[in-house]
């Protein structure tokens, strides 16, 4: 372990802005696209059982 | 003795895939998380200080494998939509749609990454080097088959037209590359290239490619994650998503 | 009665007649083919007036400008190549006729080439003046333009057979084989660059001969392919 303390850590040596950035970067697009395809299937799902409930009543 | 013979050929079917890719992709995103955590340990608390780079040096365990998937993911796409082509099933179209997203935004990734490493490295958001001018060149790739898929309204012929761009896309992607690289050196000779990364220790090689396995298995699952909403949405009028979906 | 077999056509009497085709009924909208050259000039001269009339940097510009400014007029035409065809009927009959199509194809691409590609290698030395280019220079242009241009029609078929009768499909066009063209970019402008720079424009000229005939084999078949998609 070559951290000498947490600060440190979080500095990573000046480098900072450019390291968590691109980490940073990297998870938040990862997450946003986990929770836009999540999205799209919720949002199908309803419209299906949308449509699904309007044709039982009409028949 | 009884041998059960598995009938592959049966999840060419949308029905079969989407409870086949219900099934897979859990996997796959546990799979991709674990070897994320392992990968980070590497990148932050494993792989010790560059000589030259000092700590900056850290953002190849995201560059790398986001530039890597970028173009294995494209030539996946290409593949799938040969396969769909060749025969006319309409599962591989749906899994060349599924992947284009991820890809995309992997190509993006890597270019800000890039960005990100440059300009503390050699003082410039951007260089106009081979390799991130050719993943420029691959993003405007993606988003044009994005493009094209998204303005055609019937969906097999989305697939049909996005599937023969994929191809020439693929087979142009070497010759892009090839006439950047001789652009590049043509220009500025010398010049700094984001893949001369110094004697690389050991830990680091490992650290990368378990973060370009980990990027791989979030691909996969991803993709599966994704086909399915499109098979739902192709097929909804058929009686198994009327009673998948109740 | 058996039916007398007709006289097969020879397939270079059926390209020429495409070509000739094409030809005269550009000739009817002598705008839409004279648009593109003017388009070809305009480009070029925003150039110097966004950058300035400093000759020396100018100079150095040429080249790529220049080549940039051809390659997006070649584009600005590449939605007729088939859509009025389309629209009328008679693309459907070029892909029910005997001939194979890709023949078709690759006649129509030549005649875009004749139409609007040639005009803009006659222009280019103009236009080149005006950068200050030298006479050895524009030859080297010229060449890099004559050996460019029919590759940048091939190509462009592809993206005009794949989006016809698209919304948007001009843009959509462009977007798509902007990318492609890259290469024939940077070894058309690299041409008259490695000229300038004393390393001789052979290498360059090459490759460009490689991407033509590497189009000229590969490009109908693509095409063929998004023709039969689009006309389903």
């Amino acid at each position: 372990m070559q951290w000498n303390s947490v600060s440190e850590f979080f500095a990573m040596g000046g480098y900072a802005l450019y390291v968590w950035g691109s980490f940073g970067l990297t998870a938040a697009v990862m997450l946003i696209e986990m929770v836009v395809i999540r999205n799209r299937r919720t949002e199908l799902l309803r419209d299906l059982r949308n449509e699904l409930c309007s044709e039982s009543t009409t028949s | 003795m009884k041998t059960r013979v598995i009938h592959w050929f049966k999840f060419s079917s949308p029905q079969n895939f989407y409870f086949l890719a219900g099934r897979m992709w859990p996997w796959f995103a546990a799979l991709a998380a674990v070897l994320m955590a392992v990968g980070l340990w590497i990148s932050f608390f494993v792989a010790p200080t560059d000589a030259q780079q000092g700590q900056g040096y850290r953002i190849i365990f995201v560059h790398v494998p986001a530039s890597q998937m970028s173009m294995f993911i494209y030539i996946v796409m290409a593949a799938w939509a040969g396969l769909g082509l060749a025969f006319n099933t309409r599962l591989s179209g749906m899994m060349a749609s599924a992947l284009a997203p991820t890809g995309a935004l992997f190509a993006f990734l890597s270019l800000v990454t890039g960005a990100l490493w440059g300009k503390p490295m050699w003082g410039a958001w951007w260089v106009w080097d081979a390799r991130l001018t050719s993943e420029l060149i691959l993003l405007f790739l993606y988003l044009g088959f994005l493009a094209l898929q998204s303005s055609i309204d019937d969906p097999r012929r989305a697939d049909k037209a996005c599937a023969v761009l994929a191809l020439v896309g693929v087979v142009n992607v070497p010759i892009i590359y090839f006439s950047v690289k001789w652009w590049n050196t043509l220009h500025q000779g010398a010049s700094v290239s984001l893949t001369s990364a110094p004697s690389m220790a050991s830990t680091m090689l490992t650290g990368m490619l378990v973060m370009v396995v980990a990027f791989w298995m979030y691909s996969i699952a991803a993709a599966l994650a994704r086909v399915r909403s499109i098979i739902l949405e192709r097929e909804r009028h058929t009686e198994w998503v009327k009673h998948a979906v109740e | 009665m058996r039916a007398l077999p007709l006289k097969p056509q020879g397939l270079a009497s059926v390209m020429l007649a495409v070509l000739r085709r094409e030809v005269s009924l550009a000739m009817r909208q002598k705008g839409e083919v004279l648009t593109p050259l003017v388009f070809f000039v305009v480009i070029a001269s925003l150039f110097p007036l966004g950058v300035g009339p400093e000759s020396a940097l100018l100079l150095r510009m040429a080249p790529g400008v220049l080549w940039v400014s051809a390659l997006l007029a070649a584009m600005l035409s590449l939605q007729r190549l088939f859509a009025t065809d389309y629209a009328d009927g008679s693309l459907e009959q070029m892909a029910l006729s005997p001939t194979p199509l890709g023949l078709l194809v690759a006649a129509k691409a030549l005649s875009h080439f004749l139409l609007s590609g040639l005009p803009l290698v006659l222009m280019a030395p103009v236009l080149g003046l005006q950068f200050g280019l030298d006479s050895r220079a524009l030859g080297i242009l010229m060449l890099s333009l004559l050996l460019g241009t029919p590759t940048l029609s091939l190509v462009g078929s592809i993206g005009a057979a794949l989006t016809l009768g698209v919304r948007g499909a001009g843009v959509l066009l462009s977007l798509l084989i902007l990318p492609l063209y890259i290469p024939v970019l940077i070894f058309g402008a690299g041409a008259v660059e490695a000229d300038a720079a004393g390393l001789g424009a052979g290498g360059h000229l090459s490759l460009l001969a490689a991407l033509l005939v590497l189009s000229l084999f590969f490009a109908p078949l693509a095409t063929t392919a998004a023709l039969r998609i689009s006309l389903e």
